[in-house]
C-alpha cells in the first residue's frame, strides 16, 4: 500500500472516490454490455438471415436495419448521448446519472457490434447451411446450432473489440453525470492537476482490458479446431 | 423411387434470366445408382438440388416415393428431407464438432433413445472405417476421411436415397476409388438408392447402373451406362467417353501431322468401336485373310463399363480399291462402328 501511495500520493485522499468510480464503470460495462451483447447478436443474426439469399430472406427488413445501423453509427457518441436523453427519460425515467447512461451506451454499442457479428456470421460456409437444410433442419436450429455455434471464436473476438470500444464510451458518459473512471480522470487528473491520478486511471483500464483479452483468447483457443 | 417430371429452374439476375435446368424428366428406380454427368455449367448441381428442394423448381414435379414434395408445407418437407442424405464436393462438416458429434448432428431430430443413437453412430463409424477417428476434428482429417464422415452423417437418419453432389471431385484418383467403393458398399448392403452428379467419366464408369448426360440444362441422352457409352448418340457423350480413354490422342497427333497418322495412297485411317461379344481383333485378322486388307493398329483402348468391354482401335487399313470397299462393308456388318478419320 505504502508503495502505491509513494507512487501516487493523491491516492491516499482519493482512494475511496476512485473505488466508487471504478464501481460505476463496472456497473455501466456490465449492464449496458450484457444488454448490448444480446441485442447486437439478435440484430447481427437478423442481418444475416434477411439478406438476399439468406435463410429468411426479407429485403425490406434488411434494408431498414442496414440503413438504421449506418445512420446511428455515423453520429459521434457525445452527440448521440445528448440526442437520446428524451428517449432515455421515456425508457428508464431519467436522462442523467448512471441509469441515464444505459440507453446511450447501448445505442452506441449495438450497431457497431451487430455489424461485426454480421461479418463473423457471413464467414460461415454457405455449404454448411445448405447441408443442414438438406438434413431437414429449420431456420431456428440452423441459427443456433450452425451459425452461432460454429462462430464462437469469431463472436468472442469481436466481443473483445466491442468491449474495448465500450470502455471508451463509458468514459464519455461522465459528461451526463454517470461518473466512472473517465469522469474521475477529468475531474481530478485534469481539472485539479493531479497527474498521478491520470496514470492510475490508465493503469486500471489497461488492467481491465488485459483481463478481458486473456479470457477472450482462452475461449478462442478452446473453441478453435 | 424418385420421379422428376418436366423440371425447370430459372434464376433471375436483374433483368436477365438464366435457365439452369430445362424440362428434365427422370425416373430413378429403387436401389439404383444413377449418374448425371455433364461439364461445369450444365445445370447438374441445380438439378440434384431440385430433388430435395434445396432449389425449388420453377416448374415441374418432384415425387419421392409417391409423395409430391412441391406440395408439402415446410415442416412436412423437412421430414421428407430426412429420408434423403446428401454429400457434397467440399464435405461441409461442422468444424467446431468432432467426427462423432458431426454424425450425431442430424440425429437431433430422431426419435431414437440416447443409447440407440450412440450405437447407431458407432456402427456408422465402423461402416465408413473411421472408428479410431471418432474424437478427431475435421481439420485433422484428410479429404477422403472427411468425405467418409460426411457419408456416415448422411446415412444417420437411415435415408432411402443418397444424393452425391460432385462427391469425389475434390479428391485424388486413389481416394476417389476408395470413396466409390464405399458408395458401392452402401448401395449393395443397405440398398440405398444413389443419385450422383459428376464431371468425371471414371466415376460413372465405375459405379453407375444408369446414366443421364446433361448439357445446357437438358438431359441429352439417358440409359444403361454400358449401352449409352457403347453406342453414344450424342457428340457430348462421345466427348465424355474420350475423356476417359487415350483415344482422342489421335486427333492431337493428326493436328501435329505426326508420322503415325500419315497415310499413303490407298490407305485409310479409321477408328473402330466395338462392344461386348464382337471383338475387334478377330475382325482385323479376317480382313487380312478374306480381302487381303492389312490393318496396322496405331492405338488401342479397352474400357470396362459395368463389366462390359468397350474397345476402341485406331488402325491404318491398306489394300487395293475394291477389296477395301468390301472390307469396310464387312466391318459394318459385324456391328463394329466405323469412322474414317483420314483417307
Amino acid at each position: 500500500m505504502s508503495f502505491l501511495y509513494k507512487m501516487a500520493p493523491n491516492l491516499e485522499n482519493l482512494g475511496q472516490e476512485l473505488i466508487k468510480c471504478m464501481h460505476q464503470t463496472f456497473q455501466m460495462l456490465f449492464i449496458s454490455g450484457s444488454i448490448a451483447f444480446i441485442l447486437g447478436l439478435i440484430l447481427g443474426v437478423l442481418l444475416i438471415v434477411t439478406k438476399k439469399g439468406g435463410l429468411l430472406q426479407n429485403q425490406l427488413l434488411y434494408k431498414f436495419l442496414d440503413k438504421s445501423i449506418d445512420v446511428i453509427r455515423s453520429i459521434p457518441f457525445i452527440i448521440l448521448m445528448v440526442f437520446l436523453i428524451p428517449l432515455s427519460r421515456a425508457i428508464v425515467g431519467t436522462g442523467s446519472g448512471i441509469t441515464g447512461s444505459y440507453v446511450a451506451l447501448i445505442a452506441g454499442t449495438v450497431p457497431f457490434f451487430a455489424r461485426q457479428i454480421e461479418t463473423v456470421l457471413a464467414d460461415v460456409d454457405h455449404g454448411l447451411i445448405e447441408a443442414s437444410e438438406a438434413m431437414g433442419f429449420g431456420p431456428t436450429e440452423i441459427i443456433f446450432s450452425v451459425y452461432l455455434k460454429e462462430s464462437i471464436p469469431g463472436i468472442t473476438r469481436v466481443t473483445m473489440i466491442t468491449f474495448v470500444s465500450l470502455i471508451g464510451i463509458t468514459a464519455i458518459a461522465g459528461a451526463i453525470g454517470a461518473g466512472g473512471l473517465g469522469d474521475f480522470a477529468i475531474r481530478y487528473g485534469h481539472q485539479m492537476g493531479y497527474r498521478d491520478m491520470i496514470w492510475v486511471t490508465v493503469a486500471i483500464i489497461l488492467l481491465i482490458i488485459t483481463v478481458i483479452q486473456f479470457i477472450g483468447n482462452m475461449i478462442i483457443r478452446k473453441t478453435t479446431h | 423411387m424418385i420421379q422428376l417430371e418436366k423440371i425447370s429452374k430459372t434464376f433471375r439476375a436483374g433483368n436477365t434470366q438464366v435457365h439452369a435446368v430445362k424440362e428434365v424428366s427422370l425416373d430413378i428406380g429403387l436401389g439404383e445408382v444413377f449418374g448425371i454427368i455433364g461439364f461445369s455449367g450444365a445445370g447438374k448441381s441445380t438439378l440434384v438440388r431440385c430433388i430435395n428442394l434445396l432449389e425449388r423448381p420453377t416448374e415441374g414435379k418432384v415425387i419421392l416415393d409417391g409423395v409430391d414434395l412441391m406440395g408439402l408445407p415446410q415442416v412436412r418437407l423437412r421430414e421428407e428431407r430426412r429420408k434423403m442424405g446428401m454429400i457434397f464436393q467440399h464435405f461441409n462438416l461442422l468444424r467446431s464438432r468432432t467426427v462423432y458429434q458431426n454424425i450425431a448432428f442430424p440425429l437431433r431430430k430422431s426419435k431414437l433413445s440416447k443409447t440407440e443413437k450412440h450405437e447407431k453412430i458407432l456402427s456408422l463409424l465402423e461402416l465408413v472405417g473411421l472408428s479410431d477417428k471418432k474424437d478427431a476434428y475435421p481439420s485433422q482429417l484428410s479429404g477422403g476421411q472427411k468425405q467418409r464422415v460426411a457419408i456416415a452423417r448422411a446415412l444417420a437418419n437411415d435415408p432411402k436415397v443418397l444424393l452425391c453432389d460432385e462427391a469425389t471431385s475434390a479428391l485424388d484418383p486413389q481416394t476417389t476409388k476408395s470413396i466409390l467403393n464405399l458408395l458401392k458398399k452402401v448401395n449393395n448392403e443397405l440398398g440405398i438408392t444413389i443419385v450422383l452428379i459428376t464431371h468425371e467419366m471414371a466415376v460413372v464408369k465405375d459405379i453407375c447402373d444408369r446414366v443421364a448426360i446433361m448439357e445446357d440444362g437438358r438431359v441429352v441422352e439417358e440409359g444403361e451406362t454400358a449401352d449409352v457409352f457403347s453406342h453414344p448418340k450424342e457428340k457430348l457423350t462421345r466427348d465424355f467417353m474420350d475423356t476417359a480413354s487415350n483415344i482422342n490422342k489421335i486427333y492431337e497427333l493428326l493436328e501435329e501431322n505426326h508420322e503415325l497418322t500419315r497415310v499413303k495412297e490407298g490407305e485409310k485411317l479409321v477408328l473402330l468401336t466395338y462392344s461386348g461379344g464382337n471383338a475387334g481383333e478377330s475382325v482385323i485378322s479376317y480382313l487380312a485373310e478374306a480381302y487381303g486388307v492389312q490393318a496396322n493398329i496405331i492405338f488401342g483402348n479397352v474400357d470396362i463399363l459395368k463389366n462390359k468391354p468397350i474397345g476402341k482401335l485406331v488402325v491404318v487399313l491398306s489394300g487395293e480399291g475394291a477389296n477395301m470397299e468390301k472390307a469396310l462393308q464387312y466391318i459394318k456388318q459385324r456391328k463394329v462402328q466405323l469412322e474414317v478419320i483420314k483417307g
